[in-house]
């Protein structure tokens, strides 16, 4: 488990908001100086609520986006960096890192058929050696997400969104890969269907040894699936640690208030519960403040926060956080 | 399917006569009659209405109308080409061809300049090049067809001397150039820009971003991907047009002298000539019902969302 598999330092993505005559040029500061490690046959998962950066963090990492600045390095070999102005061809990492994306009816061309769609990575990279041996392994990757052959001739918009979902899926694998972005891969699926996608990528990441960074806003179902968890504020990672270590000792402020947001089964202690409240609205990625970006909503900010960044730091094994609090003890 | 197209079909039936019945009453409505001329007098005029049944009540006359159209007689001409048969008119002495011709060459020029233009700039979004077509477009947009014509006339036909001014029945292919390029150059902007922006929109669909996750490479991503999907609101647009370019060639084959139905269409309203304006509108308004068909099956093509036929539930 300790192996690294991908390894990003300080990458940053912003987008330009155009400007016009009277309005200077500004930058949307979606992900913000971001360095984490992710190990080989693990998930990571990645939370914070909606517009933290998380999604465009996921697209960056395999280069949907281009990196604003920064390093991404896989399996040891840099695939960008701002600073020796490396940015490799993907087309060779297009088959080892790949992502499910949130919205299966959209992430899906609607004028192919499926087997269009889970075929078309095949040529690309020319995994099958004739006719036969396409239709084969299409059926064999269908198979695998729990659809029908027959399926393989229809268009998408004849699946529910539970089906689409898993046609994404296959067609993630069709490249065989080892890293895959799962991007709120259930968020828009029903309650019903999403414990199967959930299993359905577990069973996966078994048998064929993947490693996922799995986006979701719900903090309950990456603590089910997740090895390890970084929660993400305004761009920022604000902690990162191991699954159970995080839940149940969360160190940073803003991780305590987004478990204690958790709904718990237990009417009595859901009663019982302090809830943090947060007060404010999240400050937008245009013009984020300085110091600690969480300090405008922090119950416990000082003057330091206001004016100085905290950097992440290493508070218990493996438990990262980026408070200043913390270093006072 | 083939239910769904006996159903327009019929619809389209209904539509035609309809069209007659409006028409009918339109060219009844505008004073003044073919016979009338300076010397004309009012005996001459009631005995040209008498021998052409123009006196006769006017449902009288419509029922005639239909009556000889269910027959396939499109009746002749009163005044333009006195007592030839319309039909004759304008599918025997090549209008019809000649504007179709124009037409269908135009539209080609709109397709095959237009949607490339399109993908270009949309592909280039906000760099020079957009800033570029777009402008260029716009402009194509706004400048009337006659102005556009005239200026093709003044510098190719009168200062170089490379193109003849007189187009004619379209002899050679020379003839052509003129008048295809201004009849062809506002569709061809407006296609540009209707491609440019459902192009953009397709463009920031996830499921290019997931084709770009499989790795396809850029040119296959326009081309397959966005193209493909985009191209609706593009087809949606050529029906009409198709129709629209033929009767509005009026202008164009005014301007190059061209003989074409266009021109003979105004000047039929212009005369009078009741039984030529009836059969020239229904001509051209079966062309759009007929396009419009047409576009409705190659939606279905293009977009197997697209159900033809209405759902059960």
């Amino acid at each position: 488990m300790s192996d690294i598999l991908l390894k990003i330092e300080n990458l940053s993505k912003y987008f330009p908001v155009k400007g016009n005559l009277f309005r200077k040029k500004k930058y949307v500061q979606a992900v913000e100086s971001v360095s984490l490690e992710i190990f080989k046959g693990e998930t990571l998962g990645l939370v914070g609520e909606s517009g933290c950066g998380k999604t465009t963090l996921g697209r960056t990492i395999i280069r949907l986006y281009e990196p604003t600045a920064g390093r991404i390095e896989y399996d040891g070999t840099p695939i960008y960096d701002s600073a020796q102005k490396i940015a490799v061809d993907m087309l060779p990492y297009r088959r080892k890192m790949q992502i499910i994306f949130q919205d299966p009816s959209a992430s899906l061309d609607p004028r192919m058929t499926v087997g269009e769609i889970v075929g078309e990575a095949l040529d690309i990279h020319k995994l099958c050696s004739g006719k036969k041996d396409r239709q084969e392994r299409i059926k064999a990757l269908l198979d695998e997400v729990g659809l029908n052959t027959e399926h393989a001739n229809r268009f998408p918009h004849e699946f529910s969104g539970g089906q689409q979902q898993r046609v994404g899926i296959a067609r993630a694998l069709a490249v065989e890969p080892e890293f895959i972005v799962c991007d709120e891969p259930i968020s828009a699926l029903d309650v019903s269907i999403q414990s199967q996608v959930v299993n359905m990528l577990e069973d996966l990441q078994r048998d064929k040894g993947l490693t996922y960074l799995f986006i979701a806003h719900d903090i309950s179902v990456v603590r089910h699936i997740s090895n390890r968890i970084g929660v993400m504020y305004l761009g920022q990672l604000v902690e990162l640690g191991e699954s159970y270590e995080l839940c149940s000792h969360p160190i940073h402020p803003y991780t305590q208030t987004l478990l204690s947001a958790v709904p718990l089964p237990d009417p009595e202690k859901s009663r019982a519960r302090q809830r943090i409240l947060l007060e404010g609205d999240i400050p937008s990625p245009l013009d984020p403040p300085g110091g600690c970006r969480f300090h405008t909503r922090c119950p416990y900010a000082t003057e330091r926060c206001r004016a100085e960044q905290p950097a992440l730091k290493e508070y218990g094994p493996g438990h990262y956080a980026a408070c200043h609090l913390l270093e006072q003890g | 399917m083939t239910g769904y197209i006996v159903k327009r079909i019929v619809v389209a039936f209904l539509t035609l006569l309809l069209i007659m019945c409006i028409t009918f009453l339109l060219m009844n409505a505008v004073p003044g009659s073919p016979f009338l001329t300076e010397k004309s007098t009012p005996e001459m005029i009631a005995r040209a209405n008498a021998k052409y049944g123009l006196d006769k009540p006017l449902y009288v006359q419509l029922f005639n109308y239909i009556k000889s159209y269910l027959q396939g007689d499109l009746g002749t001409s009163l005044k333009m080409q006195e007592g030839t048969s319309v039909s004759r008119i304008i599918f025997h002495q090549g209008k019809f061809t000649l504007s179709l011709k124009l037409g269908v060459y135009a539209l080609l020029l709109a397709v095959i300049i237009g949607i490339p233009l399109g993908c270009i700039a949309a592909y280039n979004r906000g760099k020079w090049i957009d800033g570029f077509l777009r402008v260029m477009t716009t402009v194509g947009v706004a400048v009337p067809t006659f102005v556009l014509a005239t200026l093709l006339l003044v510098t190719f036909a009168v200062k170089l001397q490379w193109l003849p001014t007189l187009s004619g029945s379209l002899p050679d292919a020379k003839s052509y150039v003129m008048p295809v390029i201004s009849l062809s150059f506002y569709y061809t902007c407006y296609v540009a820009k209707l491609t440019r922006t459902s192009m953009l929109d397709a463009i920031n669909q996830d499921y290019i971003r997931t084709a770009r996750a499989k790795g396809v490479k850029t040119r296959a991503l326009i081309l397959k991907h966005a193209l493909r999907n985009s191209l609706i609101p593009v087809i949606t647009y050529l029906g009409p047009v198709m129709a629209g370019i033929i009767t509005g060639s009026f202008v164009v084959e005014s301007t190059f002298s061209v003989p074409g139905l266009g021109k003979y269409y105004v000047q039929s309203v212009l005369n009078r000539d009741y039984p030529v304006i009836m059969a020239t509108t229904v001509v051209l308004s079966a062309l759009v019902i007929v396009m419009n068909l047409v576009v409705d099956i190659a939606y279905k093509i293009v977009d197997p969302r697209i159900t033809l036929t209405e759902k059960e539930d």
